[in-house]
């Protein structure tokens, strides 16, 4: 028969162990995709961190995925940077998607002097999002990359091959984008568990 | 009126230490021919080894060994108070250099804005401290006593005709500017101080002596005015830093470039204008070229750490060819400066800086043209109907047909096998008049692998398919 053990007693003993309250999001980044903002914890995007998109192909689908995001920050007036970006971001095409072309700004840059172009818009805090294509990220790259988003409170998106899903990521969010069938499917996501079942893939046109 | 003088007892000297690190180093100014040079200035260190400002140089070696010669330039001594010149009319509109090593500022007018005087001397203090200058301030009812007070007080506040005259007649007659021979005539009738030479009636002092003596006191006492020749300030910017030995590194350039960049910043600042372009020259031993450096903003700006930052982008990218002799910088492109209007209730609260900013520090490091904007142009060829622009116009979008979101820079022969055409074909048939004529039949295809694409084939042609675009 256990004696009444008053529960802020166990709590302070430390016998307890009680589950860490999920950080209060900063402001609410929806990724625009219904599916995909249920799926994930905090309804949408993880505000100032980095999400790692990680693609099957080339143009298979990022820019499905994060067109919505884009639209919404460029028509709030904040300011999209796209980092040495592989192919030239057509802008019919971006219009269409109802991107404000005055507030996305194209980096030109080296594959080394990326990253350090990256890092510095990510910090100085002055942008909506930063979108990158790392060509060859290490662990530390990307940790720092985490780092400087939080500092800037931006949100970052790094694109990168399939293949780099096998090994482990400091990013926030990894969504794996998948060609056929159209699909993405969340990997890991900070502050809940990734949903087992993929998502399909919304306004393929 | 009241005007301010600000007196650089060691302007010499200090226009030397200030371009130099190391404070603790005894340092001498020479001059003089060559047969017979002459200490002209000497710093606290040097001092200290009992150096004195007017021995020979061969005294001065047998007195201590472990000391730099530096040539006195009077150039730059005149350069520097130009200089000063720009920096003080910041504060006042009536600025004079009429006497040597000395500021003449009219400030009654400008201490609403910077005032009151114990204030306003103060920043005037902490300013030139800042500049590496020694300096006595006196303020006076008008600007012939200022300069005089000068000579024998510092921080001296005669805010009134009044308070100026009192102060005048405790002077010695040797300090107030007198001619030589007049000021060595009173001493010798026993009149040490102003106010006994005052107490003789005027009339027999104007009989004794010349007129100029009596102009001089009717001056002092502002019974006579004095027409001032006020600076003007100059509509470019140009100094130049002597080294004095040979740099071959980035580093030991910065300290120098520091200062010059503090001096155009201070340049700017009274002009209330901003930099848009400068160039710096680094120029190397007689014989070679100058290595320019050409610095240049998108946007007016003019504060020195920010201007120093980006110089420093541009100067670290160099390959230094030569040894570095001289560093001069030239700004001729001086717009009106038009502060960036900042966001009281900021989004975010960590926001270091804003996009101008970032923008000018990625294009420091990353190349003049690494940061574009892209803009649409009305063309139906692909390749035609976009441009990388610095500013973007907004361009009303009109619903097209579908195109995709990433644009290949040269198009990319396609294997035919595995492909599947979604739609088409689309033709585009345009540029027949800039002899860049394109006549194509586009499909929207998915390859095997699931990506969907965007390829044309030049009408009658049988070739492959070409890939132009993802859509992604």
């Amino acid at each position: 028969m256990g004696a009444v053990v008053s529960l802020d007693g166990l709590l302070d003993e430390r016998r307890v162990w009680k589950g860490r309250p999920l950080a209060q999001p900063q402001g609410l980044q929806p990724t625009g995709h219904a599916a995909l903002d249920a799926a994930l914890p905090g309804g949408g995007w993880p505000p100032s961190a980095l999400s790692e998109i990680l693609l099957a192909a080339d143009g298979c689908g990022e820019l499905q995925l994060l067109w919505p995001s884009l639209a919404r920050l460029t028509g709030n007036g904040e300011r999209v940077v796209l980092v040495a970006p592989p192919y030239i971001p057509y802008p019919p095409a971006w219009q269409a998607a109802g991107i404000d072309l005055r507030q996305l700004a194209w980096i030109d840059a080296a594959a080394d002097e990326a990253l350090w172009a990256v890092e510095q818009c990510l910090r100085s805090g002055s942008c909506g999002a930063v979108l990158c294509w790392p060509k060859k990220a290490d662990d530390r790259s990307l940790r720092r990359l985490q780092v400087a988003a939080e500092t800037g409170q931006t949100l970052a998106f790094a694109c990168r091959p399939q293949q780099a899903a096998l090994n482990p990521s400091p990013a926030a969010l990894r969504i794996a984008v998948d060609a056929r069938p159209a699909q993405w499917r969340v990997l890991k996501c900070r502050g809940g568990l990734a949903p087992r079942a993929p998502i399909a893939m919304t306004g393929q046109g | 009126m009241l005007w301010a003088c600000i007196l650089l007892p060691q302007l010499a000297l200090d226009s030397v230490l200030r371009a130099r690190d190391d404070p603790d180093t005894p340092l001498v100014l020479l001059s003089g021919p060559a047969q017979r040079r002459v200490l002209q200035a000497v710093n606290l260190p040097a001092r200290a080894l009992g150096l004195r400002a007017g021995q020979s140089l061969s005294t001065a070696q047998a007195l201590a060994r472990e000391f730099v010669c530096v040539e006195h330039d009077p150039a730059a001594v005149e350069q520097l108070q130009q200089l000063l010149a720009a920096w003080a009319y910041r504060f006042s509109g009536q600025v004079s250099l009429h006497y040597p090593r000395a500021l003449l500022l009219e400030v009654q007018s400008t201490l609403g804005l910077f005032g009151p005087w114990p204030a306003f001397e103060a920043r005037l203090r902490a300013e030139l401290t800042d500049l590496g200058l020694r300096h006595r301030i006196v303020l006076a009812s008008n600007p012939v006593a200022a300069r005089m007070l000068a000579n024998a007080h510092d921080g001296l506040a005669a805010s009134c005709a009044q308070t100026t005259r009192q102060a005048l007649l405790q002077m010695p007659i040797d300090r107030v500017g007198l001619p030589a021979d007049a000021a060595k005539a009173f001493e010798r009738m026993g009149l040490r101080r102003l106010d006994q030479v005052l107490a003789l009636p005027r009339d027999t002092l104007a009989r004794r002596f010349a007129a100029g003596v009596q102009l001089h006191l009717d001056r002092l006492f502002g019974l006579r005015p004095m027409a001032l020749a006020c600076y003007l300030p100059a509509d470019r910017f140009d100094a130049r830093l002597e080294l004095n030995f040979d740099v071959e590194s980035h580093q030991a350039l910065l300290f120098p470039l520091r200062r010059l960049i503090a001096d155009l910043a201070a340049f700017l600042a009274s002009r209330d204008g901003g930099v848009q372009r400068f160039i710096l020259h680094l120029e190397h031993a007689a014989g070679l070229p100058d290595t320019e450096v050409a610095v240049g903003l998108l946007a007016a700006e003019r504060e020195a750490g920010r201007l120093f930052e980006l110089a420093r982008g541009r100067l670290e990218q160099l390959q230094i060819v030569a040894p570095v002799r001289n560093l001069r910088l030239c700004a001729e492109d001086l717009p009106a400066f038009v502060p960036q209007p900042g966001e009281l209730f900021n989004a975010r609260p960590q926001q270091q800086q804003n996009w101008e900013q970032l923008r000018e520090r990625l294009r420091a490091r990353l190349g003049d043209e690494a940061v574009q904007g892209v803009q649409a142009v009305a063309d139906h060829r692909p390749e035609c109907a976009w441009r990388s622009a610095n500013t973007t116009k907004a361009l009303a979008s009109s619903p097209g047909p579908l195109r995709p979101g990433w644009l290949l820079a040269e198009p990319q022969a396609l294997p035919l096998h595995g492909l599947r055409l979604l739609a088409g074909p689309e033709r585009v048939e345009s540029g027949w008049w800039d002899g860049a004529d394109v006549r194509r039949d586009y499909y929207r295809i998915e390859t095997a692998s699931g990506q969907r694409g965007w390829a044309y084939r030049r009408i009658g042609e049988d070739g492959p398919l070409w890939l132009q675009g993802w859509f992604a």
